[in-house]
């Protein structure tokens, strides 16, 4: 038990010229994916006021894509995670997960 | 190369299901009880679905060579009506003694509710007053990092239930480490749109080891893959793991579980 090996530690027996090879045009297209995403978020008229809950969590999980800091993908689940502690009693008319926590 | 898929949802899938899985390696399955897709109208329906999973499945199983193995709870889903749930929970210990179940599971939280806590407790006690080895499901999403913690929390305050013993599903980047911290085994789910990819899991082995810890398909009635565990020794393969490393983590590690309990044999 202990610590993670941070991504600093080469734990990827790849290297990172591979990496790049083997996985640029899949992420790449993910990328594209998501800009034609908020594209198409922009162009769509609102019926309500103010940014929806999972739009600015998904805004925040951005700019961690560019902080050059390890765990990316630990921290940006995170920022999508509830962090109360409270708990209702049923779930009796709840929704579904949203896929961000409502703030 | 033979593989153990723990955690896939077989009476949803077809004999097409079962052909390309022997193809592909899988010895054996373990089928925890879990959701239909929708809300059983009575604890008789849990009753003919537990006999489902202990006396029809298996023999289905067995046609392609494949051992079957399963787990019976009420799924957290279910589980937000304690009256209901625990009519369903009286029921659970006439079927422990049948050769193919291996504890109780897959129990848990699914919108992490003071209900759902509730069951879930009950549910841990009736695994420790049987000595029955459990699977945890954690919730989905947003839910997942709180309830693994309400989850591994309820677990030690029953106090008597080894972490070694307790198989904690559905972990990703944010909750793997605390769940190994604290003595558990870990899962990994391989699906197609939440939880993990094959990619996502071997970037987990590379940075927190392959020390308990598993993958599985979780296969079911939704957008999900049967294949998913063999799809993921095949990307680690791809990216120079050793032979050893794999095995351990789709076939080695779930045998050494799952052993725990007498029943298991492959
Ligand atoms: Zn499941």
């Amino acid at each position: 038990m202990g610590t993670a090996m941070g991504e600093e530690t080469f734990s990827c027996p790849m290297s990172r010229e591979a990496v790049v090879d083997t996985y640029f045009i899949e992420h790449r297209a993910k990328l594209i994916d998501l800009a034609a995403f908020l594209d198409r978020v922009d162009r769509a008229r609102s019926e309500k006021d103010g940014e929806d809950f999972r739009l600015t969590a998904m805004k925040r999980a951005i700019a961690v894509l560019l902080d050059n800091q390890p765990h990316r993908a630990r921290r940006i689940l995170d920022i999508f995670s509830d962090h109360t502690t409270e708990l209702p009693q049923t779930a009796a008319g709840m929704k579904g997960a949203a896929g961000a926590a409502r703030v | 190369m033979q593989y153990i898929d723990p955690h896939i949802h077989m009476v949803s899938r077809t004999t097409d299901d079962y052909q390309r899985m022997a193809q592909a390696g899988c010895v054996a399955v373990t089928e925890p009880a879990f959701w239909a897709g929708f809300d059983r109208s009575s604890p008789q329906g849990f009753y003919d679905y537990f006999r489902q999973l202990t006396e029809f499945e298996p023999r289905r199983a067995a046609s392609y060579g494949i051992r079957h193995f399963t787990w019976l709870c009420i799924n957290p889903k279910e589980a937000d009506d304690p009256a209901f749930a625990r009519e369903v929970i009286e029921l659970i210990p006439s079927f422990l003694d049948r050769p193919n179940v291996l504890g109780i599971g897959e129990i848990g939280l699914n919108k992490n509710t003071k209900n759902e806590l509730i069951i879930l407790e009950e549910q841990i006690a009736l695994a420790s007053k049987y000595n029955q080895l459990i699977l945890v499901h954690t919730p989905h999403l947003e839910d997942k990092l709180k309830g693994t913690r309400l989850i591994m929390d309820a677990i030690k305050r029953n106090g008597n239930i080894d972490p070694g013993r307790v198989l904690i599903d559905h972990v990703e980047e944010h909750t793997v480490q605390e769940v190994l911290d604290r003595g558990y085994w870990a899962g990994m789910t391989l699906y197609p749109d939440s939880k993990c990819t094959p990619q996502r899991a071997a970037d987990i082995i590379e940075m927190y080891g392959s020390e308990r810890i598993w993958i599985n398909s979780a296969g079911d009635w939704g957008h999900s893959d049967p294949l998913a565990v063999p799809k993921a020794r095949l990307e680690m393969t791809r990216r120079g793991h050793n032979r050893a490393t794999i095995e351990k983590i789709s076939f080695e590690n779930p045998r050494t579980f799952l052993s725990q309990c007498d029943k298991f044999r492959i």
